[in-house]
């Protein structure tokens, strides 16, 4: 059923049942939000999308209130104005003024919020820090409830997006705070470390340890890519800077995955600049000197079997030497061929060609059994 | 995947679970399942002899006894004919073979299945009541169902199921296997496998044969292949027709001298391989075996090559997801000192074999070696694999991905197969027995061994072990003990204990955790000191070859 609205004096017709934050959505009317996110269900707790209503004597949330027949809206009323930069200040008047060295300064809603309302922490505000910061043990997620404004996305990510809920609202009035669990570390409160929670944190609140201190939004090149780990075939972006991989972040556009990720996928990257990496071909000292490759027994102590790093035109050649006077000797079925799930579609259609053409065998499996 | 994980979340009524530790092994499907449960009501019915995390979602868990797959399905089955609940029109319209199945299911009555599988009767007419009224169901599955001497009855014990209940071809429903790999379904799709080229052609068929004997320079004209050696069998089209070996036999091939020389590209058989012991006899035999890593692995100490390749990071190509979703893999680092993208690595072994000569390659469309990057790969899949055919590096660049079968570049994928009909026409009931195990406990080795993997490490562990995070939470292998074993074993607190098979023996501290039923421990294989392939047996499928990972004979001893 369409209902008939204006928003800011637009004559608009709207589906029964949709909120007002929606609708102006479809419509490209910007409605200044805080705890609300797509994903998850509108709680209209943070008042930050209030708009008037005519003939409403309250602000009416946006993110919560349905349209009804006839409904005047003002988005960006005197009133409202008012109202959303009084929220801003209450929320920034205990919140800690370290956006200098806060690792979402950049990419902070509630920096973004404070800057486009020109609000600044009062006077009367921010008598020093009233939580521990990084308070949580878990090697994932840093927990700062400094800067914690209350939204409880990360309850409603945990609880709507995960299904795991960790996260919980506790205490009362101004000690009323986000807790794992019965106030219990992450991990005891069965934590998956997802990391869906700070994914989901508008602010500095719920953030990547892992990346922490290592580089800003605006500082990161970002590169969608297909996760390594499982068939799911979750994307993600690659968070780079100076060539290296500082952490990953959640691409909302993912096909399969959308935000979510699992603690493999957006935290087990780190292997990439491991220090155990292969970077130079090697091969044994034997391949190099012309001898038989040494009986088992005496492998350990044979200086033959040793490593030698090489270029790659010596092990290249090496290895298609000793494939080729294999084939030649004992025939193309001699030589077996293991491809590999963990790489590339192209990748394993060549070592299917290498096989059945150049070698001319069908010995190539790979670990799908397995 | 028949279907896709969304419409799979999205549209079933119920579904089955059955050997996939789901939220464990692939944790973002399995919370989509956990969502459909919250949002919409979705009934789970999970059999596993584990109480794994998604029970907790469950509507039902049967705990069936290690290996009774088939009878539990068939005991399932048996109720659904009783009861009415199969769809006739399916059957009539889609499927045969149905009176000889129908035969061989009335062999199995609730009362004798519930005393194979261990599940009481009244589970079973639940669990058959659940996914017969809440349709379209699905049924979900991974290496619990696959990893069994009966691997491929199993599958085909669950494609019954979902005839039955005309359970395929629709939002919601389908056979799901979930694929353990980023890119197991690709390797799969690319010719990774001994009897297919690209694309499931067969090797065994003469066409396919002539197809990619032309397109890679190998048509010979007489019947003498020029320049060959005299083991080269002469054919008009020099490409094998006889299925090579699968990796379960290739490796024990170099203990009995059938094969000298590997080429083992990013596997790590040492710790993905059943029973260690015998793997690492075999690869000591090797007269050569040349590994493509990223690490130095448990198995680079028995190889006389070690090629440094990239990680997921370092490269630009595609993955192919679980539910047949080719994607982009883009390169986002340089790979690290003088390692190289394995594309580039397996060209060139292949152009200096071929320049050796030794083999007659003539000129074709796609006999050449030069690959200036992925992309021109991607062309020549395109021109060979009909499923692939337009899959292109530039739709895949615009859009979300693209699921095979996608035969021109205006086709817009395949996210549901079978709508219509099935590969083969009608869906083919097959009567499947139930068959034990190789190896069931007795007085020596009085327990089930189950392994698998858990949340925080993968597979083999080669990368998971090297990343700080997942090391701080897992950082040591544990063994899952019940309380009531443990309890007979006067296991206390976080001791260490013992494992031993036929076949090794490990040591690892143990988990004392109601997860395992009593009669069973269960071990991953992520960690070198205790992997649970020292003791697992190398009893295979006949069909498909898989070990049967889920199951064999252990005893346990407090260290």
């Amino acid at each position: 059923m369409a209902v008939k609205i204006t928003i800011d004096g637009i004559p608009i017709e709207a589906r029964e049942g949709q909120t007002i934050l929606q609708i102006a959505r479809e419509r490209g009317i910007h409605i200044p939000t805080l705890c609300y996110h797509k994903d998850l269900s509108p709680t209209g707790n943070c008042r930050i999308c209030v708009v008037e209503v005519a003939k409403q004597r309250f602000l009416q949330a946006a993110c919560v209130t349905p349209v009804w027949e006839g409904m005047e809206i003002s988005t960006h009323s005197e009133r409202t104005v008012r109202s959303r930069k009084l929220t801003l200040e209450l929320m920034l008047a205990n919140h800690p003024q370290d956006c200098l060295v806060c690792d979402v300064s950049g990419s902070c809603e509630l920096q973004d919020l404070a800057y486009d309302y020109q609000v600044e922490v009062p006077k009367w505000g921010s008598k020093g820090t009233r939580y521990v910061a990084d308070s949580d043990p878990n090697p994932f997620v840093r927990v700062d409830f400094n800067k914690c404004i209350l939204c409880r996305r990360c309850v409603l990510a945990c609880g709507e997006i995960q299904v795991r809920n960790v996260w919980g609202v506790a205490y009362r009035g101004f000690e009323e705070k986000i807790v794992a669990g019965a106030d219990t570390t992450m991990l005891d409160a069965r934590c998956e470390s997802c990391g869906q929670c700070a994914a989901y944190c508008p602010t500095g609140a719920l953030t990547d340890k892992m990346t922490y201190g290592k580089g800003r939004t605006h500082q990161v090149t970002k590169v969608t890519t297909t996760c390594t780990y499982c068939g799911v075939g979750c994307q993600f972006d690659l968070n780079v800077k100076d060539g290296k991989i500082i952490g990953v972040t959640s691409n909302p556009d993912a096909p399969v995955n959308g935000m979510a990720l699992c603690v493999k996928g957006r935290y087990g990257y780190d292997f990439v600049h491991h220090p155990e990496r292969l970077t130079r071909p090697k091969v044994r000292r034997y391949l190099l000197e012309g001898q038989a490759k040494p009986k088992q027994i005496s492998k350990s102590a044979n200086q033959l079997w040793e490593w030698v790093e090489t270029d790659w035109e010596t092990a290249l050649t090496i290895t298609a030497d000793k494939f080729r006077a294999t084939r030649d000797a004992s025939g193309p079925d001699s030589i077996g061929f293991l491809t590999s799930a963990k790489c590339l579609n192209e990748e394993n259609y060549l070592m299917n060609k290498l096989a059945r053409q150049v070698v001319g065998t069908n010995n190539i499996d790979h670990c799908a059994r397995l | 995947m028949s279907n896709s994980m969304e419409d799979v979340a999205n549209a079933a009524q119920a579904a089955l679970i059955i050997g996939s530790n789901t939220t464990e092994q692939h944790p973002v499907f399995g919370s989509m399942l956990r969502r459909a449960v919250n949002k919409r009501g979705l009934k789970i019915v999970v059999a596993d002899p584990r109480k794994i995390d998604i029970t907790e979602f469950a509507v039902l868990h049967l705990q069936q006894n290690p290996g009774t797959d088939i009878a539990l399905i068939n005991g399932l089955m048996y109720i659904i004919l009783e009861k009415g609940w199969e769809d006739k029109a399916f059957i009539e319209e889609r499927c045969e073979g149905y009176d000889e199945f129908k035969a061989t299911v009335k062999n199995y009555p609730p009362q004798k299945v519930s005393e194979i599988t261990g599940i009481p009767v009244e589970k079973l007419y639940q669990a058959a009541e659940i996914l017969s009224v809440n349709r379209p169901s699905a049924v979900i599955w991974a290496m619990g169902i696959t990893q069994h001497i009966t691997g491929v009855r199993n599958v085909m014990s669950l494609a019954n199921l979902q005839m039955l209940l005309g359970n395929m071809g629709k939002p919601g429903s389908g056979v799901n296997p979930l694929r353990g790999q980023n890119n197991v379904q690709g390797a799969c799709d690319m010719g990774g496998l001994p009897n297919v080229y690209p694309g499931y052609q067969p090797v065994t068929n003469a066409e396919a044969r002539e197809k990619f004997a032309r397109a890679w320079g190998l048509k010979v004209e007489s019947g003498k292949v020029e320049g060959s050696e005299a083991n080269l069998q002469p054919s008009t089209f020099n490409l094998p027709d006889k299925v090579g070996l699968t990796v379960t036999e290739m490796i024990p091939g170099l203990a009995d001298g059938r094969v000298k020389a590997l080429y083992i590209l990013g596997e790590d058989p040492i710790m993905s391989d059943p029973d260690t012991a015998h793997i690492r006899h075999c690869l000591e035999a090797a007269d050569f075996i040349v590994l493509e890593e990223i690490f130095p692995s448990e198995t680079s100490p028995y190889a006389d090559v070690l090629l440094p390749g990239v990680s997921f990071a370092e490269k630009t190509g595609t993955f192919t997801n679980t539910e047949r979703r080719v994607q982009m893999v883009r390169k986002a680092v340089e790979p690290v000192g003088d390692a190289r993208p394995d594309w580039w690595i397996i060209a060139e072994v292949a152009k200096r074999i071929v320049a050796g000569g030794g083999r007659q390659i003539a000129e074709g469309p796609h006999a050449g070696w030069d690959y200036p990057d992925a992309n021109t790969i991607m062309t020549e899949i395109n021109a060979l694999t009909p499923s692939y055919g337009g899959i292109t590096f530039a739709r895949l660049e615009q859009g979300k991905g693209l699921q095979w079968p996608c035969p021109t570049t205006e086709h817009p994928g395949t996210p549901i197969l079978h709508t219509k009909q099935f590969s083969r026409g009608r869906g083919k009931f097959m009567p499947i027995d139930h068959v034990p195990p190789a190896e069931l406990p007795d007085d020596e080795y009085p327990m089930f061994l189950n392994t698998g993997r858990v949340l925080y490490h993968y597979h083999g562990g080669e990368m998971t072990r090297r990343a700080s995070g997942l090391m701080a939470v897992y950082g040591r292998p544990l063994v899952e003990v019940s309380p009531l074993d443990a309890e007979k074993l006067g296991l206390e607190g976080q001791q260490r204990v013992r494992i031993t098979s036929r076949r090794g023996s490990i040591e690892a501290e143990a988990w004392v955790t109601d997860r395992v039923p009593p009669g069973m421990v269960y071990a991953n294989f992520h960690f070198p000191e205790a992997s649970a392939n020292e003791l697992t047996i190398a009893a295979l499928d006949p069909t498909s070859k898989i070990p049967e990972y889920k199951v064999c004979a252990v005893k346990v001893e407090v260290v």
